[in-house]
């Protein structure tokens, strides 16, 4: 079940980071980075200008690649995030996983269809930042409210971030008002972007529940999950539309179908579906689906079948 | 008081843009500087001098300034133009615009033949520029149109608007796109699931750009394409130009000044260095570390600012009710609070930018960015220009009197795509205010008007006709009442200019202690009929004093 599907093998996967000025999103990539625990990061920023990375991480710096611990390094894209991200795997092979902080105005969904032109790339989520105490001003700005609104539709996960300056009341009410205009994406409240980072990462992977581990406490209070039998037969296609209808409040949800010796899979991420083939491996006839406590319909998922 | 020889040319008329002396027969010149301008025996009082005749049947303008092109321009012109519209090359030679994707082709295959028989590689690629398909009707052009060019090279075509490619099947392949499963906005998709050779947008045009010749890193910093720039400013009579968006990287500045410096280089190059990848505070640092690099020819030291995107394109940013077709608002390319730091710091440092905006909602984002700017750094003269700014209504154009802009409209686009503003992009009353000269002029804010070479084609003269017959390429009367004199035209394309350049002092017009810079015409510009302006013939352009006639360039 935790195998990704076979179209994603050899793909380096990307997750996108995005957000508006001054929602953390330099914060949460360090904060990323020293999670690391080994792994081969590339951030790619748009510029080096506002020192993008705290500087006892950085052990080396050149051109427009700078080198950080643990392996890790950080390149600025500037107007070419295509070239940049086509001559990676050359520069840089050792290199497992990229983190692309999108520029302030940048709209994710954008950038995402663009890293689809890359064959070497999938995209592992989108993990947008928005600031608790402007977020809700700022998305009536007369110039960019739409920009804000468009950012947080794109989300797989919305962080809710600097909720330390605001009252827990104000921060209530804001992620009320975050729930309802991304109905689709995980949200979570943090100051900081102090988050466990398995709740950024691998957004579109195989896992559906969310790792409670001792670093996440908050996954258990926010979310639950469903187990069902699938029925073999039963048709992906209209499963999955029926999955994203928004009265269901399904957050995430995979399931996989025998379809003779093959593996059919269909993941589920908010408003989007996808389906394709599986490992042969990955044993069929359960779907599982998570959403936020509370606005989670079992129920109405259950008829879905 | 230096007494050296000089020299006096009289010419047919001498149209000045000075008001006190509009026009004259003799202009005297000394050391590349206007001695002065009047009759005969008036500068004869100079000293001794030599007469020259060479002019004596040609008209007299300021040397045209271009406040708004690329250099590029001149790069451009080592692929094969496919413009729907007769264009005029950096050698003189004018290449007949192409009726139908057939005409394309077929130009195309000439060139393939070319290309095979004078020994190129068999697998170089081939590349064009200029594609204008919406003058071709709902007829799109597809990979096997250009595979019937090559199924070996890859061949690529930009388009008028510089954000289209059309390639072939061989250049998808190597770019890694001939296969299912794209799913991409700019990136259609035949009805057999591959991409039918259209990449719109530059995340997906650079995926081919290298296939096909168009590499960037050789444009950035390409000598031979400044000198091919130089040789059309010379036909065009322009004497000076910007080159509007350029990072400016330390190799390219150390060729230009090279190449400027030359004796004969014929035109005043104006780089302003592109905002991107850098903090307001670098961008300032950088303008005034280039300033001190700055030459006679070659004027460093300005920043240019992206606010949106195109209007064609539905990336600029509009006011309500948005796009006349229904697509979403387009995009910011800087976020306000940038824009007003940015601004801030440059006036502070006596920096000028020039900022792109397109869409009216851009316009205003702007202007309220300055407002909010110029009350902590007073800047009584600081000429910061609105480039394009081809939606901005009557309000605004107050606004940026009462805010000290200029702007610098474009109605060479109001020709080129002004019947799509018409039907798809900004619905019909808006597109008769686009590119409004005539209330910029009334409301009292300095104007220049451009080309943006290479996206229409360098020429100040053709961009006055466009300003003064706002006609549309399917002959459309598109705007009446903002039309304007020619005389407008005219001083805006020479004094106009040279005004948001914060060169009007030195150049622009032709009176005593200025630039000895000339447009050299052989018709008179204020004698032909309005509709005529375009036609008017270039003998070349004196510059600094040096002559350039065109047929040399």
């Amino acid at each position: 079940m935790d195998e990704p599907p076979l179209a994603w093998r050899g793909r380096l996967p990307v997750t996108l980071i995005g957000g508006y000025l001054g929602a953390g999103k330099t914060t949460l990539v360090n904060a990323l980075l020293r999670a690391a625990d080994g792994r081969k990061l590339c951030v790619l920023v748009n510029d080096f200008g506002s020192v993008p990375i705290d500087r006892d991480l950085i052990v080396a710096a050149g051109g427009d690649t700078l080198e950080l611990s643990g392996g890790c390094v950080c390149c600025q894209y500037g107007s070419d995030l295509i070239e940049t991200l086509a001559d990676l795997p050359v520069r840089q092979p050792q290199v497992e996983r990229v983190l692309l902080e999108t520029s302030g105005v940048a709209l994710p969904d954008q950038v995402a269809a663009s890293l689809s032109l890359l064959p070497g790339y999938r995209l592992d989520g989108v993990v947008v930042l928005a600031d608790a105490e402007t977020v809700r001003a700022r998305a009536d700005d007369r110039y960019v409210g739409d920009t804000i609104r468009r950012q947080l539709a794109a989300a797989d996960l919305v962080i809710a971030n600097r909720c330390d300056l605001v009252s827990p009341a104000a921060r209530d009410e804001v992620l009320r008002w975050l729930a309802g205009e991304v109905p689709g994406a995980r949200l979570l409240a943090a100051a900081h972007a102090a988050i466990a980072p398995e709740l950024a990462l691998g957004l579109r992977e195989g896992a559906v529940v969310p790792p409670a581990g001792p670093r996440s406490p908050d996954a258990a209070a926010l979310y639950e999950s469903v187990a069902l039998d699938l029925p073999a037969g039963i048709d992906l296609e209209a499963l999955a539309r029926r999955l994203t209808d928004p009265a269901l409040g399904v957050l995430r949800a995979k399931g996989i179908v025998a379809d003779g010796s093959r593996r059919r899979a269909l993941h589920v991420v908010g408003a989007r579906a996808a389906i394709d083939e599986a490992p042969p491996a990955a044993r069929p006839g359960r779907l599982v689906a998570i959403g936020l406590r509370g606005r989670f319909d079992r129920a109405a998922i259950a008829r879905a079948l | 008081m230096s007494s050296s020889p000089f020299v006096i040319y009289r010419a047919k008329r001498i149209l000045t843009m000075n008001p006190a002396r509009p026009e004259a027969t003799h202009v005297a010149v000394r050391d590349g500087r206007i001695l002065g301008v009047g009759p005969l025996d008036e500068l004869a009082g100079w000293g001794t001098h030599t007469l020259d005749e060479t002019f004596a049947d040609k008209v007299l303008m300021p040397g045209l300034v271009e406040g708004h092109s690329h250099a590029a321009e001149g790069s451009f012109w080592r692929y094969r133009y496919l413009g729907r519209f007769d264009r005029m090359d950096p050698d003189g030679r004018v290449w007949p615009g192409l009726g139908s994707i057939e005409a394309v082709i077929a130009s195309l295959q000439e060139t393939e033949r070319g290309l095979a028989t004078g020994g190129a590689a068999p697998d170089a690629p081939l590349s064009g520029w200029g594609l204008d398909p919406i003058y071709y009707g709902d007829r799109r052009m597809a990979r096997e149109d250009l595979d019937r060019v090559s199924t070996v090279r890859a061949v690529g075509v930009m388009h008028a608007s510089g954000h289209i490619f059309n390639v072939n099947s061989r250049a998808l392949e190597l770019a890694g796109l001939l296969r299912t499963g794209v799913n991409h906005p700019g990136v259609p998709l035949g009805a057999d699931g591959l991409p039918t050779g259209e990449l719109k947008g530059p995340d997906a045009m650079t995926m081919v750009g290298r296939h096909i010749g168009y590499d960037r890193e050789a444009m950035a910093n390409d000598e031979g394409g400044l000198r091919a720039f130089a040789r059309l400013c010379v036909r065009q009579g322009v004497t000076t130009a910007t080159d509007l968006a350029n990072l400016l990287p330390d190799d390219a500045v150390a060729m230009m000044r090279r190449v400027t410096g030359e004796a004969r280089f014929p035109v005043r190059i104006v780089p302003f260095r592109r905002f991107q990848a850098l903090t307001p505070r670098q961008a300032v640092d950088h303008a005034l570390a280039l300033r001190g690099q700055a030459t006679d020819r070659l004027r460093l030291g300005a920043i240019k600012l992206f606010v949106d995107g195109s209007i064609q394109g539905f990336s600029a940013r509009l006011r309500w009710p948005g796009y006349f077709n229904g697509a979403p608002n387009g995009l910011w390319y800087t976020p306000p609070e940038t824009i007003r730091e940015l601004y801030a710091l440059a006036l502070g440092h006596g920096v000028l930018v020039h900022s792109h905006t397109n869409g009216d909602q851009a316009t205003e984002m702007a202007l309220d960015c300055l407002e909010a700017a110029l009350p902590g750094q007073p800047a009584r003269d600081h000429r910061f220009t609105l480039q394009h700014c081809q939606l901005a209504d009557a309000a605004q154009f107050r606004r940026m009197r009462q805010l000290g802009m200029c702007v610098n409209l474009f109605p060479n686009h109001h020709f080129y795509w002004g019947d799509q503003h018409y039907e798809i992009t900004v619905g019909p009353e808006r597109a008769l205010r686009m590119n409004a000269c005539a209330t910029a002029l009334a409301e009292g804010v300095p104007m220049a008007i451009h080309s943006d070479a290479p996206v229409t084609p360098l020429g100040p003269l053709f961009t006055a006709w466009c300003a003064v017959n706002r006609r549309t390429a399917s002959g459309r009367m598109l705007g009446g009442s903002e039309r304007i004199s020619v005389a407008d035209a005219l001083r805006t394309i020479t004094l106009g200019a040279a005004w948001t350049l914060k060169l009007d002092g030195e150049l622009g017009s032709i009176e005593c202690g200025k630039r000895a810079d000339f447009a050299v015409l052989e018709d008179d510009p204020l004698a032909v009929a309005p509709e005529a302006l375009k036609d008017v013939r270039i003998w070349g352009t004196v510059q600094d004093g040096r002559l350039f006639p065109a047929a040399e360039a």
